[in-house]
């Protein structure tokens, strides 16, 4: 029971097309399982360069396996957060539900990417480290992240009236977006002891087969990342609209409540 | 522009006397969180000492927070919160003056307190003076951030919870540098750095968060 709802009777195409809750359940519907099935195929050769394929580290052994990990999640929770931020920005700006619808489906497998980064962090901190946790700068922020992340899920739960939850969500990813940045530079702007940046644009430190390795986990964290939050949305346009006529047709035949 | 600003605050001054005890709960709050943490990690004076930072800082955040209800509630109940939001004035002004009165009579008197409190855990002169400096520089932040955060949650159930669990991260680096400032004095390390950021927290927030508010506002009234 998926995409064969019909498009609404427009004059022709334009350029927000898709900027509708009826069109983009189609479109989500058509595209998920595409990142779903890219996700699957990434995380085994990810996983299989990064256990099998890359040598043992000189300095750490075998637990900077890890890094395949933790870095992934780490850069999704940072990326889904100002993704996020920028759907309910153009929603509170605009006024448009289906960015806004964008913004919640977007909340909770960001603050699980955050989690994770978090648990693979102090599961990698303990034999490197000597420590599960330390309070240092960029792990006190990323843990700020995950309270910036349930504070707008709490928000938006607490209130009942749909529209007013968005825009005052919004309000909130808006305030918290100051963040993000704050965890990225953090190993630069205070002696941590996390490791300080070892990719950027202009090269790396590692060595390139663990760069690869990881890189290939980046991309099925982020094609997980994308189906997981269109898998979502669909499930909260058919919620939110659900008194429309397009929706009632879609699960015709069920008694709705 | 002056005079609405000085009317708002004069008005919120004038309510907060009339009903002295919401403020008076507060400021017992604080009073009580304070002592109640010698109490339970008991009495060795240098582990007190090395504390005494963090613990009138947390004591001052959640003493902030418990009367962060009060700044737009009761005007909500009453009608004026739309006749704010419907005058001719800058929402931003009028929002700007409730946090300042907020201030005068939650932080203020807190601050003052927190005087006592440095004697208290034994922590020293100089170790004092800053204590107050960085609590008069941060605990405006506070005020206007928190005014950000009762806006969003104004009238809803789960209330001073949520709003607790809304504001709680944000006031983290107000709470970190402030802590940090009166531990660097006791340290005999340089802390003027720590100073100077909060100094610029304060003026972030003096700059944005009357507008956010005034956004909030709208949003839950509407």
């Amino acid at each position: 029971m998926n995409s064969t709802t019909e498009n609404p009777p427009v004059a022709r195409m334009n350029a927000w097309w898709y900027s509708s809750p009826q069109t983009f359940y189609r479109l989500a519907g058509k595209l998920a399982p595409w990142f779903a099935a890219l996700a699957a195929i990434l995380t085994v050769i990810g996983l299989y360069i990064g256990f099998f394929v890359a040598p043992t580290d000189a300095t750490q052994g075998q637990s900077y396996r890890i890094i395949f990990i933790h870095v992934p999640s780490a850069w999704m929770s940072m990326f889904l957060y100002v993704v996020m931020a920028f759907w309910a920005a153009i929603g509170l700006a605009f006024n448009t539900r289906l960015s806004s619808m964008m913004a919640t489906a977007i909340a909770p497998t960001g603050a699980l990417m955050t989690f994770i980064a978090l648990w693979s962090g102090a599961l990698w901190g303990r034999p490197t480290w000597g420590a599960y946790w330390v309070w240092d700068a960029r792990l006190t922020s990323e843990l700020i992240l995950l309270f910036l992340y349930l504070g707008f899920i709490a928000l938006q739960a607490a209130i009942d009236d749909r529209r007013r939850a968005d825009k005052a969500g919004a309000v909130l990813a808006i305030i918290g977006v100051v963040n993000v940045p704050i965890i990225y530079f953090s190993v630069q702007w205070w002696n941590t002891l996390h490791q300080g940046a070892s990719v950027s644009v202009k090269g790396s430190s590692m060595a390139s087969i663990m760069l690869a390795g990881m890189l290939v986990m980046v991309f099925a964290v982020w094609m997980y990342c994308i189906a997981a939050v269109l898998y979502r949305v669909r499930t909260i346009i058919l919620e939110r609209e659900r008194h429309t006529a397009w929706v009632r047709e879609l699960v015709a035949g069920e008694p709705l409540k | 522009m002056l005079s609405v600003l000085v009317q708002v605050i004069r008005r919120d001054l004038l309510l907060a006397v009339r009903q002295k005890a919401d403020v008076l709960n507060t400021l017992f709050f604080f009073a009580v969180v304070v002592t109640i943490v010698p109490l339970g990690i008991g009495p060795e004076p240098n582990l007190l000492r090395a504390i005494a930072p963090g613990v009138v800082w947390v004591a001052a955040l959640l003493a902030a927070i418990l009367s962060l209800p009060r700044l737009f509630a009761n005007d909500h109940a009453d009608g004026t919160l739309e006749q704010m939001l419907l005058s001719a004035e800058p929402l931003s002004l009028i929002v700007l003056g409730k946090a300042i009165a907020h201030w005068l009579v939650t932080a203020l008197p807190l601050t003052l307190m927190s005087i006592v409190f440095g004697v208290a855990f034994d922590i020293g002169v100089e170790e004092t003076g800053v204590m107050v400096a960085a609590l008069l520089l941060g605990t405006p932040v506070l005020s206007l951030l928190g005014a950000v955060g009762a806006a969003l949650t104004l009238g809803l159930r789960g209330g001073g919870v949520l709003t607790s669990l809304l504001v709680l991260p944000l006031y983290i680096p107000v709470l970190i540098f402030g802590a940090g400032a009166v531990g660097a004095a006791a340290s005999g390390v340089a802390y003027a750095a720590y100073l100077l950021l909060l100094g610029a927290f304060f003026l972030f927030a003096l700059v944005l968060t009357p507008w956010l508010t005034g956004i909030a506002l709208r949003i839950s009234v509407e």
